[in-house]
């Protein structure tokens, strides 16, 4: 069964999962956990949306809408009418 | 300089070193100072580290000086370093960015000729590069495999040991002291508006009302960071509201004491306006810090958008036209 939380979007396929332990490695919060056959969700409210675990998942089996974290940038799409919100050279105090 | 000379051509190879002169770290001040926010990059391509042979591990990092410095302060092998190009971001931006990526890996590798110097092909990758790179997709495209190390570069050498990021080493922090590394560049964002602000008020309500411009900015740019972690609430905008109605009231008491030259009903509604003018822009500029920390997802920070913006807004407005109403009140 498809495993989503409530505050992010993260959702997970533990039907895909092969074992790799890639999204374990990957994680900065420790989100995933080894739990036998396949990885489970052990802390997924922690999870920041960077998207790691779906980059590197080799089968799918996660997904996440990643993406900037800044609130200035998300404002910015929000008033130029929803384009994706980017910060980068030049704006943003993310990076 | 050193040339690596192999079969296709020749890869130029930069030597450098694992110390950090004082030019360095007056660089790196100068970036956590936001001055020439874009300009702190090394030269993509090969660097090497003492005597690296072909069996010699190969990191890779961005062209950001913080970045690639850390790294090679951290190192104490022979190795080499493969900076990306990632136009001077740092490793964890550039990630969520895609140029810390799958193909400007694949391009990289190429270009600087590693298959043809290394015979290990491996590339040991910081963690935090993971958003923008696709492991297995680097190893089908050209034949590297990809390593994730430590978060940290300063782990590395206990990495390296086994080859193997212990859990506490695969986790993300933000100490006191990181959170102190971004306050500099969060005051030199409000510095001018800030004095602007001041300077209008001063003029319009004295100097009162411009103290409280720069005190209400400070809390947001400076306190917040630093007590972030202590400040009650869950969300940004709930710890900025709270912290900017801690600064507020000072500025209440002194306007109810009448030191601001009125009484009464006059006294009253300044001690008001500061109550509900100074917590919004603190609590503004306290989210705005959440893309600066190293937890918060953006449907976290969408969620405080929709939910605390507006209250935000009509806490400043209400301010605003009771300030006004009251300084026209004081010309009759």
């Amino acid at each position: 069964m498809t495993v989503t939380q409530n505050v992010n979007t993260l959702c997970y396929e533990p039907g895909l999962c092969i074992n790799c332990e890639m999204c374990i490695i990957v994680c900065p919060h420790a989100v995933f956990a080894p739990d036998g056959k396949v990885v489970r969700v052990a802390n997924g409210e922690s999870c920041m949306e960077c998207g790691a675990c779906q980059v590197n998942c080799p089968v799918a089996a996660i997904k996440v809408d990643s993406g900037v974290g800044c609130a200035y940038a998300l404002m910015w799409s929000a008033i130029r009418g929803g384009g994706p919100a980017v910060c980068g050279p030049g704006e943003g105090s993310c990076c | 300089m050193e040339n690596g000379v192999s079969g296709q051509g020749r890869t130029n190879i930069k030597s450098i070193s694992n110390r950090l002169t004082l030019a360095d770290r007056f660089g790196h001040f100068l970036a956590r100072l936001g001055y020439k926010r874009m300009g702190h990059r090394v030269e993509p391509g090969l660097y090497s580290l003492g005597k690296p042979d072909s069996d010699s591990p190969v990191f890779v990092t961005a062209n950001y000086t913080l970045s690639f410095d850390a790294l090679r302060s951290a190192l104490t092998m022979d190795c080499y370093i493969l900076a990306l190009d990632t136009k001077g971001v740092n490793v964890w931006c550039a990630a969520g960015k895609g140029t810390f990526g799958t193909e400007e890996i694949v391009n990289r590798v190429e270009s600087t000729n590693l298959g043809q110097i290394v015979g290990v092909r491996k590339l040991i990758l910081p963690q935090l590069g993971a958003p923008g790179v696709a492991a297995h997709m680097v190893k089908k495209l050209c034949r590297f495999k990809v390593e994730y190390g430590p978060v940290y570069a300063a782990d590395i050498p206990e990495y390296m040991k086994e080859r193997k990021a212990t859990p506490e080493m695969r986790r993300v922090r933000f100490t006191l002291w990181d959170r102190i590394t971004l306050v500099p560049l969060e005051l030199v964002h409000v510095i001018i508006p800030t004095l602007a602000v001041a300077c209008l008020l001063y003029i319009l309500a004295g100097p009162l009302a411009a103290s409280s411009a720069i005190v209400a900015s400070f809390a947001g740019a400076v306190v917040f960071p630093i007590l972030l972690p202590w400040i009650p609430g869950h969300d940004f905008s709930v710890k900025g509201l709270i912290l900017g109605g801690v600064a507020a009231v000072p500025f209440a008491v002194i306007s109810l004491s009448g030191a601001g030259g009125t009484t009464g009903y006059g006294s009253l509604g300044r001690a008001l306006c500061y109550l509900a003018g100074m917590p919004p822009v603190t609590a503004f500029l306290a989210l705005n810090f959440t893309g600066s920390t190293t937890f918060t997802s953006p449907s976290q920070v969408k969620m405080e958008i929709l939910n605390y913006i507006p209250a935000m807004a009509w806490m400043f407005g209400v301010a605003l036209v009771m300030a006004a109403a009251l300084s026209m009140a004081s010309y009759f």
